[in-house]
């Protein structure tokens, strides 16, 4: 009787390592759901609209992704995590993948065990002040109080910064995006620095914008990508492609206006492969044929997600810059559908 | 008729373990026993393997490596190059700043609350039970948050000090800034200092100790060791002759002088604060973080204390109070010298638990951005190094170690006030 008692004890720990370790596709498609961990609220990025659905250029991505597995780009449960609890998140299951523009750094990849499948955002830290205070550059701020979200490579890079250049700061970490914007407004602190696509998206819901300014410093390289767990190629694979998919699609010229048409057949023998009129490319992940089709129709194509989310013409008024398409002297490149 | 027997063999067969009272206890405890720690070690197990399957295996040498991180309140010196360890400690020491605040505040409220909402004024008791009810039944991170809060948002921001008519000015003849970054009070300064002592090198455990501070603290310890000597010969003389010397000028030269000569020679003075740049700088800040967090856990502890105290009170027998009114002492008096003292007894073992609550709710500290041992070990090492279990194991250790010493403490003292009978 004891030995029953060990050797199913010793099953139910295999089972459930076993569990741990892979399938994560399989799960999804048995859940119907896919649970996309987020930012717990950035304006542009992630932030649920008035009536309570999640919009942004992050949600986008996690959208792409649901639509390719599961054919539905509603069929999402977004998980809003702060900068504390996205990777325990993640590490435990909790969450199948990862957009929270988070930072694509070494330890975080290799130690952290998390595989970051692209970039979708090539962001670098900034600082905003108030116009009044009349600074110019980030050097100037010897003695300043500094708002900083606790968990993040930003902190990091804080440290980092102002100890190169040999002067001193306040540190006043908070939790979460609204928070720091309560309290800079307030005053309580005379600089807040994060990313810099962060620091436009929270300006832009500033009741008067135009009394701050960005810093012209950008003291960190800060690549933004989904990631998953390390250990589930087959689920990695799944996520790359369909963010790869947005990227192909908009080099391609195709958008959710004329995918309809496109995905009949064309000439262009790789849009027929990305949308599955040729070839067996969905098949290879797992997927169903129309699955880039389906990722493309949830939002559009990587710009038309740019532009929609934080583009120009949108308040956060984020220019492409590195964000562009490698064509256009950009980054953002995505391999071939071959 | 005599039949001699032999008392029956003490036989033991294996069943006896089940049908035989004697035994059938042990039986149960030692299969209860082996069950849970089966359970232990399958739990344990389970975590080990999947903890390898995910290749993080435990292991502890992160707290070697550079932190990278800056902590704005350091009661120790610590820069970012330093190690996780380091900052831990910082953490840990911030914890310990805030509970001992919270502790001792929590416990002046609580006390003259619990005794205030016995008065025989309805006004004053009303509003004591209003405060009572009011704290006790809103979570504390609710209060904690709502103390920031306010701090943050009704205070004046250091830009409001500058310029030719300032918003807001300093208050006490222009040596406390209250700003919404905090609270800037002067500090004491020594021209002559006797510097400071390094204690354990480099490591990542090391401190510093003042001279002046050791220094003063023995001429303050002598100054009482006079005063005591002092009084105990006006008793003795009292006892003897019946009338008791003037002590007074005495205690007061004896306390003030030699620490006053002290202090002159080391060059005391006092450093204000100034709005230079940004900030004040000079002075000691007290970050709204800590005034907040501070705030709000003492007077919510001090709710739930003033409800012991008051129950404490109420136990010690009304006729007490009769006997001390009729021997003539004043309501005051009999408080101090007969209800408290034997409420004491009823009081200080729930206040030991309430000690206790009032240091783990100070793990909530990362609500205001208080850097505790939460929010450095817990929070921005976790995070930095992903060692969860690592971290929180270590987490979970030190606020044990914590409980256990105030526990022992407070025990100690308990036994020394507990009723002594013979």
């Amino acid at each position: 009787m004891k030995k029953s008692v060990v050797f199913g004890a010793l099953t139910v720990a295999g089972l459930a390592a076993g569990a741990a370790a892979a399938g994560t596709l399989d799960d999804v498609k048995a859940r119907g759901k896919l649970n996309c961990g987020v930012t717990t609220g950035l304006v542009g990025f992630a932030a649920p609209d008035a009536n309570g659905e999640w919009m942004g250029f992050d949600v986008g991505v996690c959208r792409a992704v649901a639509a390719a597995v599961l054919g539905d780009p509603k069929a999402v449960e977004f998980v809003p995590t702060t900068g504390k609890t996205r990777f325990t998140a993640l590490a435990s299951g909790e969450i199948d993948m990862l957009a929270r523009n988070t930072t694509w750094t070494f330890s975080r990849d290799v130690d952290l065990k998390f595989t970051f499948v692209g970039v979708n955002y090539y962001d670098g830290q900034g600082f905003m002040v108030p116009k009044e205070l009349g600074v110019s550059s980030a050097k100037e701020l010897d003695g300043a109080t500094v708002c900083i979200q606790t968990g993040t490579t930003t902190e990091l890079n804080l440290a980092d910064f102002f100890r190169s250049n040999n002067i001193s700061y306040e540190p006043v970490p908070i939790e979460t995006n609204a928070e720091a914007q309560q309290q800079y407004l307030a005053g309580a602190c005379d600089v807040y620095t994060t990313d810099a696509s962060g620091l436009a998206a929270t300006r832009a819901t500033f009741e008067d914008p135009s009394a701050h300014v960005l810093l012209p410093e950008i003291i960190s390289k800060e690549p933004l990508g989904p990631l998953v767990r390390h250990g589930d190629d087959g689920w990695g694979d799944v996520v790359r492609w369909s963010l790869n998919a947005l990227v192909t699609a908009e080099e391609l010229g195709v958008t959710s206006a004329n995918i309809g048409e496109m995905a009949a057949g064309t000439n262009n023998p790789e849009i027929n492969r990305l949308l599955g009129s040729e070839g067996s490319l969905g098949e290879m992940l797992g997927l169903d044929a129309g699955w880039a089709k389906n990722a493309i129709m949830a939002g559009g194509n990587y710009g038309e997600l740019f532009e929609g989310n934080i583009g120009e013409s949108t308040p956060i008024g984020l220019a492409r810059g590195l964000n562009a398409q490698w064509t256009d002297g950009g980054l953002i490149y995505s391999p071939p559908f071959r | 008729m005599t039949t001699l027997t032999d008392p029956p063999k003490a036989s033991f067969r294996l069943s006896m373990l089940i049908y035989d009272t004697r035994y059938r206890s042990m039986t149960i405890q030692a299969v209860a026993m082996i069950g849970f720690m089966l359970f232990a070690a399958w739990l344990i197990n389970n975590t080990m393997t999947n903890l390898e399957t995910l290749g993080k295996t435990p292991q502890f040498g992160f707290l070697l490596e550079p932190a990278g991180y800056d902590i704005n309140q350091r009661l120790l010196d610590y820069n970012s190059q330093d190690t996780h360890m380091r900052a831990s400690l910082l953490g840990l020491l911030n914890t310990l700043l805030v509970a001992v605040m919270g502790c001792i505040t929590a416990t002046i409220i609580g006390v003259l609350v619990g005794v205030l909402r016995l008065s025989k004024n309805w006004i004053v008791a009303k509003i004591m039970t209003v405060y009572v009810e009011m704290f006790r039944n809103v979570p504390v991170l609710l209060w904690i948050v709502l103390a920031m809060a306010i701090l943050i948002e009704s205070l004046p921001a250091p830009r409001a000090f500058r310029g030719e008519n300032p918003e807001a000015t300093m208050n006490l003849f222009d040596t406390v800034a209250v700003t919404n970054r905090g609270i800037y009070v002067p500090e004491p300064l020594f021209s002559n200092s006797l510097g400071n002592i390094h204690l354990l090198g480099q490591s990542s455990l090391r401190f510093d100790v003042s001279v002046d501070l050791i220094a003063f603290l023995i001429v303050l310890g002598l100054s009482i060791f006079g005063i005591t000597k002092v009084n105990a010969r006006a008793k003795h003389i009292q006892e003897t002759t019946g009338e008791r010397p003037k002590t007074l000028w005495a205690n007061l030269g004896l306390f003030f002088v030699p620490t006053g000569i002290l202090l002159a020679l080391l060059g005391f003075h006092l450093g204000y604060p100034e709005l230079k740049g940004f900030n004040f700088k000079g002075g000691t800040h007290m970050r709204n973080s800590l005034i907040a967090l501070w705030l709000a856990l003492s007077l919510y502890t001090a709710a739930f204390i003033a409800e012991i105290v008051r129950g404490g009170i109420l136990a010690v027998s009304h006729g007490q109070t009769e006997a001390a009114e009729a021997l003539g002492m004043r309501s005051g008096r009999t408080m101090r010298l007969v209800i408290l003292p034997q409420a004491l007894r009823v009081i200080i073992p729930p206040m030991i638990s309430n000690y206790l609550n009032l240091t783990k709710n100070s793990s909530l500290a990362i609500a205001v951005g208080y850097m505790d041992i939460t929010g450095t070990l817990g929070g921005i090492t976790m995070n930095q190094t992903g060692r969860e279990l690592e971290t929180v194991l270590m987490l979970m250790l030190c606020y044990l170690v914590i409980s256990l010493s105030i526990s022992m403490v407070m025990n100690w003292y308990n036994n020394r006030v507990k009723l002594v009978e013979r």
